[in-house]
């Protein structure tokens, strides 16, 4: 295998302004850093050099791609634990650089290495690091004010103080309001559509207009319900009930009239009665349209029951917690009550998805992903 | 309009508005009447059904404003005042319009850049792609506040934080269906001007472009209706002083449901016609493709 795949130019760059920055100070006015053998940043210059070298000479393959990502993040580390600098000087910002390229590097070289077995999603996870790291290190060394952007620890830290506080707003938000408004909507949405293929009078005015209401900005029934369902949780549900069920309708309809001429003449040559074509033979077809209103559902649903709380709560919730700490310029604990709303959104959204492999499992889309 | 049609779409249809319309007459009769007889009607029992239906149907201060109380307000504050009146409505569509407008632009234009990077770069695609699907399930409007702040501790205030809210809820449908749309051109496709020694530049042009452009659209259609409730939800915390938003924020304030519904009735107004210019756009820009 050819040891120089790509990006030569970048490890090149690297490789010359680490040098560079080894002879050159790491802060303006210190003396007390300087380059001997067991000072940290002689260290970071090291490991900088050897991952560098390490990736001009390694062949593309996950093994070696490894070893270099390793490399690289250890000098990551250090120059992070190297803490805030008073006033970093050039050495210092050339070191920064070249851990960027290198980075840069680890995330193409893993793109790059087509390995069957490499879990899905684990260059993306690779870059999501990368970016979190330089967000805790820019945001340290340009000492950006916390109400501004807090760095990724200190939100983690936020999310481990307030755990307790965090725990109620998700009891508050989603096992009140989003699980039980979007457990309506959704089943009344798919109920209504079962009823309504019956009427194709009804189906036909209802249609254009359940359609209408995805271009209408639903959410702003929010400060009504606040009025009519108080201040808790079934205001939020009730929201959710409004947002959800349109989709749940048109995509329910959609999905019943999936099924094949060849498919339902079969069940009438069986002289299968409506009901049981509905449940062998129109339902099933029409799960994939379902589960991508339900998907879709997830998602609304969180939203509106965040945006809704923007508009009166209990001094409990997501969005309550979101607004009333951004008011008061806490926001580490603003960022954690999102990220708890994200980590939510996007368990719900998985769960979802294991639940339509399961459901539709003949499927051509998902067997054809087992393959 | 032929008989086929009406029978088919337009009877159907009128039936179910009408329906509808009956249905929250009855509702505001029902919901109001216990306020009605309570603040409004003679405490001594002489009134009519004549009566308390009119007045369940026209009270200040109801609890479902009647279908005609909301559109009178809203006609009241179109001929009424100014346009540059803080009480005509038309102020406020257009100043959540233009905002929610500039995002969309704003998104769409990040978005197809991404799409085109994502669709050349083979580390984009599978380390940028992931995220972008990813916070598709994240609901991405909770972040509104802190962007607001961002912004306006770094002296950035008025249509701009809107729209950058805006342009974030528009850019993830644009970029997943551009990046869609730009490889759906059939191998057979590409590879003949593969033979035609097309550069990429123009396989871009001459082949991919066009072929996404069907995925487009309906990408553009969720974008604007999407990045038009953005806006609105920007308009929340600021305390903003115009906009859709903001109206619906004061008439909960101060308990004002006319003032509510009809802010919901311009906003969903305002999302039917952005959808309809989008529907328009994509209509034109076909008709001249199939043309060609």
């Amino acid at each position: 295998m050819k040891p120089l795949h790509s990006g030569y130019l970048s490890l090149l760059l690297s490789l010359l302004m680490t040098g560079v920055a080894l002879t050159q100070p790491l802060q303006q006015t210190a003396t007390d850093i300087l380059w001997t053998v067991h000072s940290p940043a002689m260290m970071i210059g090291m490991t900088l050099l050897a991952a560098a070298l390490y990736a001009i000479w390694s062949p593309l393959a996950l093994f070696h791609s490894a070893v270099f990502t390793f490399l690289t993040a250890l000098a990551g580390l250090q120059l992070l634990r190297l803490g805030a600098l008073a006033q970093p000087a050039a050495g210092y910002w050339l070191l920064v650089l070249s851990l960027a390229l290198l980075a840069q590097l680890t995330v193409q070289r893993l793109a790059e290495a087509r390995l069957a077995h490499l879990p899905q999603g684990a260059v993306a996870a690779l870059f999501g690091g990368w970016l979190l790291y330089f967000w805790q290190l820019l945001v340290t060394v340009f000492a950006v004010p916390q109400v501004l952007l807090p760095t990724p620890l200190a939100i983690l830290q936020a999310i481990m103080d307030n755990a307790g506080l965090l725990a109620g707003d998700f009891v508050q938000t989603v096992l009140k309001s989003v699980v039980i408004g979007y457990l309506l909507g959704s089943g009344l949405g798919i109920l209504t559509g079962i009823l309504i293929e019956r009427f194709p009078f009804l189906q036909r005015g209802l249609l254009p207009l359940a359609n209408l209401t995805s271009t209408i900005p639903l959410v702003g029934v929010a400060p009504i319900a606040v009025m009519w369902f108080g201040f808790d949780w079934p205001s939020k549900a009730a929201v959710i009930v409004l947002v959800t069920f349109f989709p749940a309708l048109v995509s329910t309809l959609a999905g019943l009239q999936a099924t094949g001429k060849l498919e339902q003449e079969l069940m009438y040559s069986y002289a299968a009665s409506p009901r049981l074509t509905l449940l062998a033979l129109r339902l099933p077809a029409a799960m994939p349209f379902i589960f991508n209103a339900l998907k879709v559902n997830s998602t609304l649903a969180l939203i509106s029951a965040i945006v809704a709380e923007f508009f009166g709560s209990p001094t409990a919730g997501l969005g309550f917690r979101i607004s009333a700490e951004a008011a008061r310029m806490h926001m580490p604990v603003v960022w954690a009550a999102i990220v708890v709303a994200s980590l939510v959104g996007s368990g719900l959204y998985a769960l979802l998805v294991r639940l339509e492999r399961r459901v539709t499992f003949w499927h051509p889309a998902i067997r054809g992903h087992h393959r | 309009m032929n008989t086929e049609t009406f029978r088919q779409h337009v009877l159907p249809v009128s039936v179910i508005v009408l329906a509808a319309i009956l249905f929250w007459y009855c509702l505001t009769i029902g919901l109001n009447a216990p306020g009605a007889i309570a603040r409004v009607l003679p405490k001594n029992g002489h009134w009519g059904y004549g009566d308390f239906v009119l007045t369940t149907l026209n009270m200040a201060r109801p609890v479902l404003p009647a279908p005609h109380q909301i559109l009178l307000d809203i006609w009241h504050s179109l001929t009424q005042w100014s346009l540059s009146s803080p009480r005509n409505l038309l102020l406020h569509t257009w100043v959540t319009a233009s905002a929610a407008l500039t995002g969309f632009s704003m998104g769409v234009v990040l978005g197809l850049l991404l799409a085109v990077c994502i669709v050349h770069s083979q580390t984009l695609d599978k380390a940028l792609l992931p995220w972008i699907v990813a916070s598709q399930t994240v609901p991405v409007l909770a972040i509104a506040p802190i962007v607001l702040i961002i912004l306006g501790s770094l002296g950035i205030t008025g249509l701009l934080p809107k729209a950058v809210i805006a342009m974030y809820l528009c850019f993830f449908p644009v970029t997943v269906a551009m990046v869609q749309g730009l490889r759906s051109p059939q191998k057979l496709e590409m590879e003949l001007l593969h033979t035609y020694a097309t550069g990429k530049l123009d396989t871009f042009w001459l082949l991919r472009l066009p072929a996404s452009l069907p995925f487009l659209f309906p990408a553009f259609r969720v974008a604007i209706a999407s990045g038009l409730v953005g806006t609105m939800v920007a308009e929340l915390p600021t305390g903003a002083q115009a906009g859709l938003g903001a109206r619906l924020l004061t008439g909960s304030y101060y308990g004002n449901t006319i003032q509510i519904w009809s802010a919901l009735v311009m906003a969903s107004l305002l999302g039917l016609l952005l959808t309809a210019l989008v529907s328009l756009l994509e209509r034109i820009v076909m008709r001249t493709r199939r043309t060609v």
